[in-house]
């Protein structure tokens, strides 16, 4: 194959991947656009095997790595439960990662392999991309694998803050883009080693003091530089689907992390700054004072929800960590028989990773055209006779548009305190993520419903049963 | 929220440009030697055609992606994911035809990464979409 076709292929390959993110508008052509992702996949992969024509002994290296990874990765999507997709998502982008540095230390042993000169004489021009693509490679490794352990609660989501962290990571970035400056002009096999190293440990710094709060907005960002990654590799390898899937990767994550960012009405540097949030909030905060709760048992969610129009649910991680989505569900269906317009809000940062919740959703069976967005649906809730809340805490708490002095005012929240009465389902009184008392527990159209979610709507379906 | 998308394309449109400007300079300064040759064949060197197709996808990304529904926003994330996984390529030409031993057990080990991330990330995008479900009427 010569290298013009090459490359037009390639460029073909580039092509298909815009469209398959294209699919993504609407989730009746989203199945087709993942079909155009994978054929574009295919294009580029048999392109480079005709272009380089392997030996047999090469040819079997090749069958033995896609077929070892490939099972394992099928193995791994088959099994993975949904309410760890945020975790697969880190494990993915560190493997991303990990692969650009060791595609980038194969060109520096082989480069007439990949077309970018000989030992020791590769190309200046090269040798920057490669370094610059190793670098963000190897933060990219060490970020996500951390950023896997906090998800996945192997380690605490509480942020870990090192004294004089950022002069560190300042003097860690200086050395490395030093470095970056040494291997271009040397092509030293140690300095790029030591580039290898010094973004590890970068990349390890930059996401351990970000505490389990801002997750979302880190996976994202990962995401990102795992594209930034892949477009420097593929200015080194002058291929054209790698530059193209790189800037599309790339600005995707972008866009992700800033759509995070607004929905917590944090900046993406305070972010990056870390040291917000953490596991839980604290316990014990529960100051009643002389406010008045008013409780509520399933029985009485039951008859209000039975004799409304129109029910808007609203759930948070907290549904999902107990599991609850199902039992939800048959709740709404229930509803739905009995004459009521169930409606389901979605905050942006709802779940673990953007778009999260709509997934646990969709898995329950919920159709997606009841499910709407913050700015879809925030004017219908003063004509909703009840808001169901249920797992979610701070994206609720009127403070965030009330209370000028609420570490989250300004945070877009669900206007479910306009609804005639908003059950509130909650193990006990405390605070959220944020640590904020939420000062709608207190108003008087709110009943709060003390259980553990799945246990109190599982009793629900029972009391309206009956 | 049009407005402030409009206004934040004309910033990235702006930032482009400087970036261009910057990156011509550079390419000016950073390898005659290397060009020369294709210099003399068409007067560019390669690299500004490899970095204006990389603008441009950023701009198509930045477009493609604001119009990707909140509700498919972890798909798109695995998905990127897999289609990132691309670097593959240079995975392969490493284990096909080098002759460096190394830079071969370097290929190999990027090779299974990275099909791991391609099987995984389409076959769990895959099974994420095939649950979204219209209402039944």
């Amino acid at each position: 194959m010569s290298e013009t076709l090459a490359a037009f292929l390639y460029l073909v390959s580039g092509v298909l991947f815009i469209l398959a993110l294209r699919g993504l508008s609407h989730p009746t052509t989203s199945r087709q656009g993942n079909v155009f992702g994978m054929v574009g996949m295919a294009v580029a992969i048999l392109t480079t095997l005709f272009l380089a024509r392997p030996s047999f002994g090469g040819l079997v290296l090749i069958v033995l790595g896609i077929a070892i990874g490939g099972g394992t990765g099928a193995v791994i999507a088959r099994r993975i439960a949904m309410t760890a997709m945020p975790q697969l998502v880190a494990a993915f982008h560190s493997l991303v990662g990990l692969a650009a540095v060791m595609v980038a230390a194969a060109a520096l042993y082989a480069p007439e392999a990949l077309g970018i000169g000989t030992v020791g004489a590769i190309h200046g021009e090269a040798l920057v991309e490669m370094s610059i693509g190793v670098a963000i490679g190897a933060i990219t490794f060490t970020g996500s694998i951390i950023a896997f352990l906090k998800l996945d609660g192997r380690m605490s989501g509480k942020p870990i803050l090192l004294p004089q962290r950022h002069l560190i990571n300042i003097a860690l970035a200086v050395v490395l883009v030093l470095c970056i400056v040494g291997f271009a002009t040397s092509e030293s096999h140690g300095l790029f080693w030591l580039i290898i190293l010094l973004s590890l440990a970068l990349g390890g710094l930059l996401i351990v003091p970000i505490g389990g709060a801002d997750m979302p907005v880190v996976v994202s960002m990962l995401n990102s530089y795992s594209g930034w990654a892949a477009a420097g590799i593929g200015f080194t390898l002058q291929n054209l689907a790698l530059i193209i899937t790189g800037a599309l990767v790339g600005s995707s994550g972008a866009i992700l992390s800033y759509i995070m960012c607004r929905g917590m009405n944090r900046s993406f540097i305070s972010v990056i700054l870390g040291g917000f949030g953490g596991d839980a909030g604290p316990a014990g905060q529960e100051d009643l004072g002389d406010r008045t709760v008013k409780q509520g048992s399933a029985e009485d969610a039951a008859y209000l929800m039975k004799n409304a129009a129109k029910v808007i649910i609203v759930p948070g991680y907290g549904m999902a960590v107990a599991q609850a989505q199902h039992a939800l569900r048959e709740m709404a269906d229930q509803l739905k028989q009995a004459g009521v317009e169930v409606k389901y809000a979605i905050h942006p940062v709802a779940g673990r990773m953007p778009g999260h919740m709509n997934v646990l959703l969709a898995e329950a069976n919920v159709p997606y055209d009841e499910v709407f967005e913050l700015e879809d649906i925030n004017s219908e809730f003063a004509q909703a006779d009840v808001a169901f809340v249920i797992g979610a805490n701070d994206v609720t708490n009127p403070a965030a548009r009330d209370d000028k002095s609420s570490p989250i005012y300004g945070m877009p929240i669900l206007n479910v305190d306009q609804a005639a009465t908003c059950l509130f389902v909650k193990r006990s009184l405390g605070s959220g993520y944020a640590g904020i008392d939420n000062t709608l527990f207190y108003k008087p159209n709110t009943m709060m419903l003390f259980a553990d979610a799945k246990k109190m709507v599982e009793e629900i379906n029972k009391a309206m049963a009956d | 929220m049009e407005h402030q998308t409009v206004q934040n394309a004309l910033d990235g449109l702006d930032r482009a440009s400087v970036a261009i400007g910057d990156a011509r300079a550079s390419i000016v300064q950073l390898h005659e030697p290397v060009a020369t040759a294709v210099h003399a064949a068409t007067g560019v060197d390669p690299f500004v055609f490899h970095f204006a197709i990389f603008v441009l996808a950023i701009f198509v990304g930045y477009y493609v992606v604001w119009s990707v529904t909140p509700a498919l926003h972890t798909p798109l994330m695995s998905v990127t994911n897999a289609i990132s996984s691309v670097i593959v390529v240079g995975a392969l030409l490493a284990v096909g035809i080098s002759a460096s031993g190394l830079a071969t057990t370097f290929g190999f080990v990027g090779l299974v990464l990275a099909s791991v991330n391609i099987f995984g990330g389409f076959l769990v995008t895959q099974r994420m979409l095939a649950m979204y479900r219209k209402k039944e009427k």
